[in-house]
């Protein structure tokens, strides 16, 4: 059994300043096999695919190959070795041929020429095996994503790929098309060869793998065969339970019967948005943390997004506080007291370049408009004030964003709208990617907030954090609310169950 | 317990960790732009004779210095409204045709008002008001219509840019008429060749836009938010900010500055010539800022860079012209120290240069 092992990575750990990426992860690959690599956002599969194609050197582990130790210097030397990856975004040139895009770098040369006979001939037989009838000499960017990706997927067999790494290539596919690109794997590994399949949809990896391994927060979780184990079991894997127990968190669920007696600050009847979330219709009270629960994709992100108008919705209605308002753009959002962190830190949070202060008070200067300014003193206090209360470790408050760690840099993105004053504070995925000791810090601030008489929506990959910190959760799937869960209903396994049903139910991608 | 102490060396080890970066930014980033400044004065105070003389005559100051303030001023002015430009992501190249379209309009207000009517005496008459007035407003009109395109149209700046910077010589030959026009006029002469304080006007022009410019993105926001939507737009837009207006905001700022130097420079030569007034200064101007220390990625500018990197662009251009540099190498000298200027600045022989410096004392 041994000999058809064709890689095995034993050990592997990487760390970036204040992100744990990965600690100690195991991997095998099989000649002639499919192998399911998952984990939610934060994971550490890309990590660990960058790792294994040279992009990253690790900080400690093996990589055998082929029975030989080996180390990987680049991307290019991953190639060479036979290790290929075709990414979700295909990285091909759109405006050249088929043709020239499966044979680039490596034109056959006829007379100082380049031979384009030989090429489109070539090509076209290659991509016949594909099932692919299409003219290889029409522009790649002229064809679909799925048909790129076969061609993408052809190009790195070509190159003697005998490791085959697919980066989430379901991602932007319909479900024929899906089904499509399956065939081909499958035939693939009929042929005998080792694929590594990198997705976050659960249904996919049981459709198509031999085996399945699990990363959660940088760390190896476990190697399963596929028709061992269960959805709700792998589910359960996906999404953990933390190994610190905070009890002193179970305050917030004492909390619920006070803010119950509160009107909703902000109501939904029905609010959606066609192609991004489904009519949903819910409520939030002062004091109260509701949480938001589902797999990467299920739609929380932008569940998040319609109520802060980063887009608008285009059904249903929004209440505050009884008034019917329309959130078409964040700053509309903001004047009506409405705070959101979002989930992507460094694309959508901070601004790398502007100081720690700069960073703090931008919401707030924002909010106060073009002929209210902030003088420096003021800056500098309210600046000073977040970093000591929020424990955000920083030289001090002129030090550039970019000099701090992920999860300081959450904190000055959360001090950025706790001084915007906000009544109702959005927070998606604000514990992704720090590291443990940051992580429940910040839970306990999601708490310490809804007892200062705030309204939270927290959204996270981590059921067990929801469980500790929300009075009420939402529980997406498929871009859709499809149970809400109050008071003694919520924990981790009522959640989790909660999320498993609906994958057990239907073959729906979510 | 354990949980304590592993805080506990977080907070011990993180300010020193992060405390490298910061010491080597410490170091005002205008030291360099500055450097260089002093590297190419020094150079003159030993190989150009009477270089550093200044002389007063009928009050007014005279010298090679003097003349690099009043020369440099045009560029300076276009430069600190791009440095704007820059710091939210964006270029503007069309400055040098939006101030041939403003001095034109200039000339043409200090002559039409007459030239059909009035005897030629009459010129010296024409109320300056409408004159600045129309030059300013020609401009303003080109700054929106940049702005416009780059943040509501969502054009790449370089290219709504480019469409004014060739249509924009069109409209300033459609002002002109396609002639020079040249006029006689003493006070509004007085904009390009008069001395106030015994400085060189045109200077005191290019303080006073600096000062406008310093003020309005300290007193308001602007600067935040300009440093803000360039460093990351997604951001701001996340944080609320509307970044449209900012962008917009910061053309129209740009095209005004260009309308004044089209003013200094109409009424230093005493004549509009739209084919030539102002041609390539562009580039001159964005070499300014980045010379300045302004990346061309946006995010964080210095407006006192700027007016350094223009002192230095024309005391280069003095330098070779004092020199005697035969024509023709003129601007292969000029690159040459252009380049050596920015190498200077990249962060990268930065801190080469650093680490040289570490290396000596451990061999001594």
């Amino acid at each position: 059994m041994e000999n058809d092992e064709i890689l095995r990575l034993t050990g592997i750990t990487k760390s970036f300043p204040g992100v744990s990426a990965l600690t100690d992860v195991d991997f095998t690959l099989k000649q002639g096999e499919i192998h399911g690599l998952m984990g939610e956002n934060g994971a550490g599969k890309s990590t660990l695919i960058k790792v294994l194609t040279g992009v990253y050197k690790r900080d400690a582990g093996k990589i055998e190959y082929r029975g030989v130790p080996i180390d990987v210097h680049s991307p290019l030397h991953a190639q060479v070795l036979g290790i290929s990856t075709v990414y979700q975004e295909v990285n091909l040139v759109p405006n050249l041929s088929v043709a020239e895009n499966l044979f680039l770098g490596r034109q056959p040369i006829r007379m100082g020429r380049i031979a384009w006979k030989p090429i489109n001939d070539r090509a076209a037989e290659i991509l016949a095996r594909f099932d692919l009838d299409i003219d290889v000499r029409e522009n790649l960017g002229h064809y679909t994503v799925a048909i790129q990706q076969l061609v993408a997927i052809a190009r790195a067999l070509e190159l003697n790929a005998r490791v085959l790494i697919l980066d989430e290539p379901t991602s932007s596919l319909n479900i024929e098309e899906v089904d499509k690109l399956f065939q081909q794997m499958r035939r693939l590994r009929s042929e005998g060869q080792a694929i590594i399949f990198i997705t976050h949809f659960v249904d996919q990896v049981f459709q198509i793998s031999d085996r399945i391994t699990v990363l959660r927060n940088g760390r190896y979780i476990g190697t399963y065969q596929t028709e061992d184990i269960t959805k709700v079991d792998l589910i359960s894997k996906l999404l953990g339970r933390e190994y610190e127990k905070l009890s002193e968190l179970a305050v917030s669920r004492i909390r619920r019967e006070e803010a119950a007696e509160q009107d909703a600050f902000i109501r939904t009847e029905a609010l959606g948005r066609r192609g991004s979330i489904k009519p949903f219709s819910i409520r939030i009270r002062k004091g109260e943390v509701v949480g938001c629960a589902g797999l990467l994709g299920s739609g929380r992100t932008e569940l998040a997004n319609v109520l802060f108008g980063i887009e608008a919705a285009d059904s249903g209605k929004t209440y505050l506080g009884g008034r019917d308002v329309r959130i078409a753009n964040p700053r509309k959002a903001m004047r009506w007291g409405i705070g959101l962190g979002p989930e992507d830190r460094k694309e959508q949070g901070i601004v790398q370049g502007l100081t720690v202060r700069e960073n703090i008070i931008l919401a707030l200067q924002v909010r106060k408009g073009w002929f209210k300014n902030l003088s420096y003193r003021e800056q500098k206090e309210i600046a000073d004030h977040y970093i000591e209360i929020l424990d955000i470790k920083t030289p001090s408050a002129e030090q550039l964003m970019r000099n701090l760690s992920g999860g300081n840099q959450q904190k000055v993105i959360i001090a950025r709208w706790l001084a915007s004053n906000p009544q109702f504070l959005i927070l998606d995925e604000p514990t992704r990617g720090i590291d443990v000791g940051a992580k429940t810090e910040i839970q306990k601030l999601v708490v310490e907030l809804s007892k200062r008489n705030m309204a939270v929506l927290f959204i996270s990959s981590e059921i067990e954090e929801i469980a500790r910190c929300s009075s009420e959760v939402l529980v997406l799937h498929g871009h859709e609310v499809v149970e809400t869960l109050y008071g003694t209903d919520i924990n981790d396994q009522r959640i989790m169950n909660a999320i498993a049903e609906r994958h057990a139910e239907g073959n729906e991608v979510g | 317990m354990r949980r304590a102490t592993r805080l506990d060396n977080g907070t011990k080890t993180a300010p020193a960790a992060e405390s490298r970066p910061a010491r080597s930014r410490s170091l005002n980033p205008i030291v360099w732009p500055l450097l260089a400044l002093a590297v190419i004065l020094l150079f003159n105070l030993i190989f150009t004779h009477g270089f550093f003389s200044i002389t007063v005559k009928g009050g007014h100051l005279f010298g090679s210095l003097i003349d690099i303030l009043k020369r440099a001023a045009p560029t300076m002015i276009i430069a600190l409204g791009m440095t704007l430009v820059i710091a939210t992501g964006g270029i503007d190249i069309s400055v040098g045709s939006v101030a041939a379209i403003a001095g034109s309009m200039a000339a043409l207000m200090v002559r039409g008002a007459n030239i059909a009517y009035l005897e030629e005496t009459a010129y010296a008459t024409t109320p300056l008001l409408p004159v600045f007035a129309f030059a300013l407003l020609a401009a303003a009109a080109c700054g929106l219509f940049n702005g416009t395109l780059v943040s509501f149209v969502g054009i790449q700046p370089i290219v709504a840019t480019l469409i004014l910077m060739i249509t924009g010589r069109g409209v300033a030959v459609l002002i002109t008429g396609g002639y020079v026009l040249n006029f006689n006029h003493p006070r509004f002469e007085y904009v390009g060749i008069g001395y106030l304080f015994g400085l060189p006007f045109p200077f005191i022009m290019a303080a006073g836009v600096f000062v406008v410019l310093f003020l309005l993105t300290r007193l308001i926001p602007l600067g935040l938010f300009i440093q803000a939507t360039g460093g990351n737009s997604v951001a701001s837009f996340y944080s609320g900010l509307n970044t449209r207006v900012v962008k917009l905001l910061v053309y129209l700022i740009s095209g005004l500055c260009a309308g004044v130097a089209g003013i200094i420079m109409t009424s230093d030569v005493k004549a509009a010539d739209a084919n030539y007034m102002g041609l390539w200064l562009e580039l001159d101007a964005i070499l300014a800022v980045v010379i300045g220390g302004t990346a061309m990625t946006g995010g964080r500018y210095s407006l006192w860079g700027t007016i350094i990197g223009a002192l230095i662009i024309q005391s280069l251009t003095t330098t070779i012209l004092t020199r005697g540099v035969q024509v023709q190498y003129t601007l292969i000298v000029k690159a040459v120290v252009v380049i050596f200027v920015i190498l200077i600045q990249s962060e990268r022989t930065r801190d080469l240069l650093q680490r040289t410096r570490r290396k000596i004392p451990a061999s001594g």
